[in-house]
């Protein structure tokens, strides 16, 4: 395992990518900048002091292992932490310099769209569910245009359209996934959160949605949650490594990778423990 | 241990023959029953029984049309009534209310009002409805039936609206939609087979209640015209023909009783249809 890890990590950084990480150390703009926030559910504390920036037009990448709140932090950055009862947060978090616990929050959302664990279409047609968020937000585009244009960037077209007034339950989990991220695109968001997003889905259609996210990254800005190390290795700029609550590790994915400065982030993503 | 062994089996074909003998007895007092208005009603539902109104006593033949689009006529107002009210109530309860003591009390009075004898119900709107007004009408009879499909409906309505899955309120929420607009556009289409299942159950369980009628809707040998004249109806038809003297008149309730039967297991079969359909929705 412990081999087989390292390996895996040095076969799938790009050298380029190396070398971009590291002149974009500091990245010069940040879609997002998270300002020590720390999170409650109740009385228990689950996010710690946490401090980190989403480069834009980046891909970054939170790790860590179960229950490290590398799910509740994603999930914090578009306030659907607050679906859930008794969930508090403190600290502050900027979108484009503005504070987004201070926005409406469904004008938030639409900026910042979501791709959950398992795929959730709507019951509805392929083309309704990505026509829904134009739809709600009563925008003006030709709604079959933006369709074709979301299913194209998420992959999704040349297998669908022939089809798209059938359920969306009748694809296949990957193809669902795939739509999922169509319908976020279809709103055009700034940020686009990822909620291990292939965790449920098989390697073939794993690595059709990895190479997706490099492509996307000229749309919009991306922040994923993986329990895949190597995923994290392949798809993102910056990776974040949480444990218990506490941001440890926050560096340019090549160097998380290869000389990590932690001892924890050493271990972890070496497979000694998580 | 071999002795063990016997005994075990033996315990275990009995109990199976014990749970399958009370499954066979549930499930053939619905045959007995239909067998049994078949049997006795049978010969007596012909076209007259669907198209003529009841004769007058001596004289044989005639039918009990007018129940039939009288009971009809009750259930849509019924559905007027109970619908809108057990629905949003159970969108309330489902959506909003989470689990505090509002949803509490409201769930338990649906249940206590779904335990209330149906003569009970029938006295309320006869207060209501009758009293005021000083005659019998459809809508007082209509509304004592609504009142039946209100607990039926919201309770069955919010299980299925709870069943829909987090991850599509998450879905539609994470493209901005309102709570108010995920509800319409993606909670209610998800639930909309269940929802309808729940209708159509509950109205199958009113189309048969009698005491609510007796003093409400009462009953009418002739044809009822608009909502507010007493208006007859199968299950009162069924009474009142089952308890007079006349053998003629008995043989017409058995035919109204396997009619109305008939009419509530139509009404069932299509309820499941439906809910069997949407099995891919509520996954």
């Amino acid at each position: 395992m412990h081999a087989s890890v390292r390996q895996a990590v040095s076969v799938n950084i790009n050298p380029t990518t190396v070398t971009a990480g590291r002149e974009t150390a500091a990245p010069a703009t940040m879609r997002m900048n998270v300002n020590k926030v720390n999170f409650f559910y109740g009385p228990k504390q689950t996010l710690f002091d946490i401090t980190m920036g989403i480069g834009a037009n980046k891909v970054t990448a939170l790790i860590g292992p179960s229950g490290c709140g590398k799910s509740t932090l994603l999930r914090t950055f578009n306030r659907m932490h607050e679906t859930v009862r008794g969930a508090r947060l403190e600290g502050e978090i900027l979108l484009d310099g503005k504070n987004i616990l201070s926005q409406d929050v469904t004008q938030l959302r639409r900026r910042v769209g979501m791709v959950f664990q398992r795929p959730n279409p709507f019951p509805k047609s392929i083309f309704d569910n990505v026509a829904y968020g134009l739809r709600i937000n009563g925008s003006k585009l030709p709604i079959a245009d933006a369709v074709e244009k979301s299913l194209r960037h998420a992959a999704l077209w040349d297998e669908v359209k022939d089809h798209l007034h059938k359920s969306a339950y009748e694809l296949s989990g990957g193809q669902q996934q795939r739509l999922c991220i169509a319908r976020a695109l279809a709103v055009e968001p700034e940020l686009l959160l990822l909620d291990e997003p292939c965790s449920a889905l098989d390697p073939i259609s794993t690595a059709k949605i990895e190479e997706l996210l490099v492509q996307l990254k000229d749309l919009c800005t991306i922040a994923i949650v993986t329990h895949n190390m190597q995923q994290a290795a392949r798809v993102s700029d910056y990776t974040a490594f949480l444990l218990m609550g506490q941001l440890v590790e926050f560096s340019p994915t090549p160097h998380m990778f290869t000389t990590p400065s932690d001892p924890r982030t050493e271990a972890y993503i070496t497979g000694r423990f998580g | 241990m071999n002795a063990r062994l016997r005994w075990r089996k033996f315990v275990s074909g009995f109990m199976l023959s014990v749970t399958g003998a009370c499954a066979a007895v549930a499930v053939s007092v619905l045959f007995f029953i239909l067998g049994y208005l078949v049997y006795h009603g049978g010969s007596s539902v012909n076209w007259a029984f669907f198209t003529k109104l009841p004769t007058p006593v001596g004289e044989s033949g005639g039918g009990m049309a007018n129940a039939i689009v009288g009971t009809a006529k009750l259930l849509s107002l019924a559905v007027l009534v109970g619908v809108p009210i057990g629905f949003f109530g159970a969108i309330y309860l489902a959506e909003f209310s989470g689990n505090g003591i509002i949803a509490f009390v409201v769930r338990y009075a649906a249940d206590l009002l779904n335990g209330v004898p149906s003569i009970v119900i029938g006295i309320f709107a006869y207060t209501m409805l009758v009293l005021p007004f000083k005659h019998f009408s459809a809508i007082a009879g209509g509304f004592a039936l609504g009142l039946m499909m209100v607990p039926i409906t919201l309770r069955s309505a919010e299980d299925f609206l709870r069943a829909v899955p987090r991850a599509l309120r998450e879905g539609a929420m994470a493209l901005g939609a309102s709570k108010t607009r995920t509800i319409a556009t993606v909670i209610v289409p998800a639930a909309y087979r269940g929802i309808m299942t729940a209708i159509l159950l509950a109205l199958a369980r009113v189309a048969g209640e009698t005491a609510p009628l007796l003093f409400t809707a009462f009953s009418n040998r002739f044809w009822s015209h608009g909502w507010n004249e007493p208006i007859a109806s199968l299950p009162v038809m069924i009474f009142t023909y089952a308890i007079a003297p006349y053998d003629d008149w008995h043989r017409q309730a058995w035919a109204a009783g396997l009619v109305l039967l008939g009419l509530i297991l139509i009404v069932n079969i299509f309820a499941r249809a439906i809910l069997s359909r949407g099995g891919t929705i509520l996954r």
